[in-house]
């Protein structure tokens, strides 16, 4: 494309020297991008959105916030009650995060199931994974600063995580906290890691940009623009719509911040932390409870964290897992159902990281009962002593049934979650590469739109004809 | 352009009325969400609390000052003697940089309230302690650029441009004052 002519004669003379508007104008304006694009595409701008917004109301949160345990938890009482309006900036941060990880999950899952992360983009798909690595740390180091309970005993037990290495746990466990428990040196390093990372996240983000500009955009046909066009350019096109996919995203996002900001949040972290008593439960925030529960999963400590940590640097190798050559899950017939299990099987993973291990989920009972509880009820229903609903219950894997009533352990339904996630990635897409027939892809984007004026959907069903 | 025909007059197209409804949102919502983030480096309730601050003076003897600290900073109260106040209310206000008569600048003349910080660049000037330069004026003296102040807290010579400030203050009794 040619070099675009500016008018504002300061700007033709710094581009000249300096050619940055040159560059945004070849990047964001004329790029051209898939005219298909659907609006799953909008996550990444969202997601880009939040890390600013997290950045912004971070850094004046940080400019009232005192790093010390004898004082963080009251600096975080005074943002709420003294500085003006400090009480949003904490809520928007606070929800923030839990917009920015909903905004990312959605953005995942799309590459996963448009097939994103397959060549010629798994750099790209990497440097994305990368960035969800440096979000959870980051989320992590966050939620330690309130010094509530929640943030000591989760600091507490995620840093005990490295004590599973073998022979050198221990001196690692010592080597994070700064000392033999959590305290103020662990306080004050997390603070200043939970402020380095977000820039750290801001690099790598534009290498990610870096590496789609490089082939653009896929696109939900999962095949390549094969020329002008299948594309339009980025502004106004993309521009508009990411604005107004921002527009809805930002009334879901205020509906949390001001009518229910601390539904996300755990209101044990309302208490100061208290080293020498643990809360009851410990749970983590919504977005790491999936990886909670594959931690839980493994009744071996170091194996546990090893899942734990694998689960997620499985999708570092996830584009030489699936060998499928076709990109997008529309034209894998087979591939689409054991998506949409993957999905659901997080769901389940979330709700088995959000209760006690020993509990027993009681489906049609719409219960989350405790262990004694379940026995009584299986005594009730069976007609037996308690004696024999307690061995029944353990012979029987934590499953019951009896008439019209139906449990299970949690901890068990994790380790099936858990079974088939690693199973999607290690057995069901290479198997899908080789066994899967995939239906035919359109020639072109354009192709099936322009030739008769038919729609994608009715080009694909006569291609599924001729198959 | 195409839209013109869509009704569109003279002094503008259809679209120019979109993008400029468009533009005005998307600067309405910048300027409310810039507002909390700008508002919240003023001072906070916390602070905006503790702006005033009551002083004991009875202990206070003719010719000494004591230094308070209120809003952060320094406040000189000075128990002045007869020939200081003579001092202050007998300049010639031509002669002054910052004209004030002694008499707007103190409620009781025997009382002398000032924050101690130079107009010039914010320094502590000195004076306060009897071993203390006081400059030529008999007030008070800034180390830092040589501002010179005279027994009312006025500028007499030096680089400052204003005179020390008042704060405002009542007397609660004879005995304590209540700054801010």
């Amino acid at each position: 494309m040619a070099a675009p002519v500016f008018k504002n004669p300061v700007i033709r003379w710094i581009d000249h020297r300096l050619p940055m508007f040159s560059y945004l104008h070849h990047e964001a304006y004329e790029y051209p991008t898939p005219k298909n694009l659907n609006y799953w595409w909008n996550f990444g701008s969202l997601a880009g959105f939040m890390l600013i917004i997290m950045i912004v109301t971070g850094l004046v949160l940080a400019m009232q916030y005192t790093p010390h345990v004898d004082y963080a938890f009251n600096s975080v009482e005074r943002i709420m009650r003294d500085v003006n309006w400090g009480w949003l900036l904490r809520y928007l941060h606070m929800n923030g995060a839990s917009m920015f990880f909903l905004v990312v999950y959605i953005h995942i899952f799309r590459g996963l199931y448009f097939g994103s992360y397959k060549a010629p983009r798994e750099l790209l798909w990497q440097l994305g994974v990368l960035i969800y690595l440096l979000m959870m740390a980051t989320a992590f180091m966050g939620y330690v600063l309130p010094w509530g309970q929640m943030s000591f005993w989760g600091t507490t037990v995620i840093t005990n995580l490295f004590s599973a290495v073998p022979w050198i746990g221990d001196s690692i466990v010592t080597l994070l906290w700064g000392g033999f428990s959590v305290d103020n040196p662990t306080l004050n390093r997390l603070f200043v890691l939970h402020f380095l990372l977000p820039f750290v996240i801001v690099a790598v983000v534009l290498m990610h940009i870096v590496a789609l500009h490089r082939f653009g955009s896929n696109n939900p046909l999962g095949i390549d623009t094969k020329g002008p066009q299948d594309t339009i350019p980025f502004h106004p096109y993309y521009t508009v719509k990411d604005m107004f996919g921002l527009g809805i995203f930002l009334i879901f996002y205020a509906f949390w911040v001001f009518w229910a900001p601390n539904a996300l949040g755990d209101p044990v972290n309302y208490e100061v932390a208290n080293p020498l008593s643990t809360p009851e439960h410990i749970v983590p925030e919504w977005y790491y409870l999936p990886f909670y529960a594959i931690l839980r999963s493994i009744p071996d400590k170091l194996l546990g964290v090893v899942a734990m940590f694998a689960s997620i640097l499985i999708l570092f190798v996830l584009p030489w897992l699936d060998r499928s050559p076709v990109r997008s899950g529309t034209f894998r017939p087979v591939f689409k159902w054991f998506f949409w299990l993957l999905i659901f099987d997080c769901v389940i993973l979330m709700f088995c990281g959000k209760y006690p291990p020993e509990a027993y989920w009681m489906p049609f009972d719409f219960q989350i009962v405790d262990a004694d509880t379940f026995t009584d009820r299986v005594a009730e229903l069976r007609g037996v002593s308690p004696d024999e609903a307690m061995n029944a219950v353990g012979e029987m894997w934590g499953v019951n049934a009896a008439s019209g009533s139906f449990g299970i352990k949690i901890v068990r339904l994790g380790q099936l979650g858990t079974l088939y996630y690693f199973a999607y990635f290690l057995i069901v897409l290479p198997l899908l590469s080789i066994f899967e027939r995939p239906r035919q892809v359109p020639v072109s984007i354009s192709k099936p739109v322009l030739g008769g004026g038919q729609s994608v959907a009715h080009a694909t069903a006569k291609s599924m004809e001729k198959a | 352009m195409a839209d013109t025909t869509h009704g569109g007059s003279a002094s503008g197209t259809r679209r120019d009325f979109m993008n400029l409804l468009v533009n005005s949102v998307a600067a309405f919502g910048a300027a409310a969400v810039a507002w909390p983030i700008i508002s919240s480096l003023n001072p906070s309730q916390d602070v905006l609390a503790l702006s005033s601050t009551e002083v004991d003076i009875s202990q206070i003897e003719v010719g000494r000052a004591i230094t308070v600290k209120w809003r952060g900073k320094p406040v000189f109260i000075r128990h002045r003697t007869p020939q200081e106040i003579k001092a202050a209310e007998d300049v010639n206000l031509g002669n002054l940089r910052d004209p004030q008569p002694d008499s707007a600048r103190v409620e009781k003349p025997e009382w002398l309230i000032v924050v101690g910080i130079c107009t010039h660049l914010g320094c502590v000037p000195q004076g306060q302690k009897p071993s203390e330069p006081r400059g030529q004026f008999g007030g008070w003296f800034c180390p830092c650029h040589g501002s010179e102040y005279d027994t009312s807290g006025r500028i007499r010579r030096g680089p400052a441009p204003t005179n020390l400030v008042v704060p405002q203050y009542t007397f609660e009794s004879d005995t304590l004052v209540k700054i801010g």
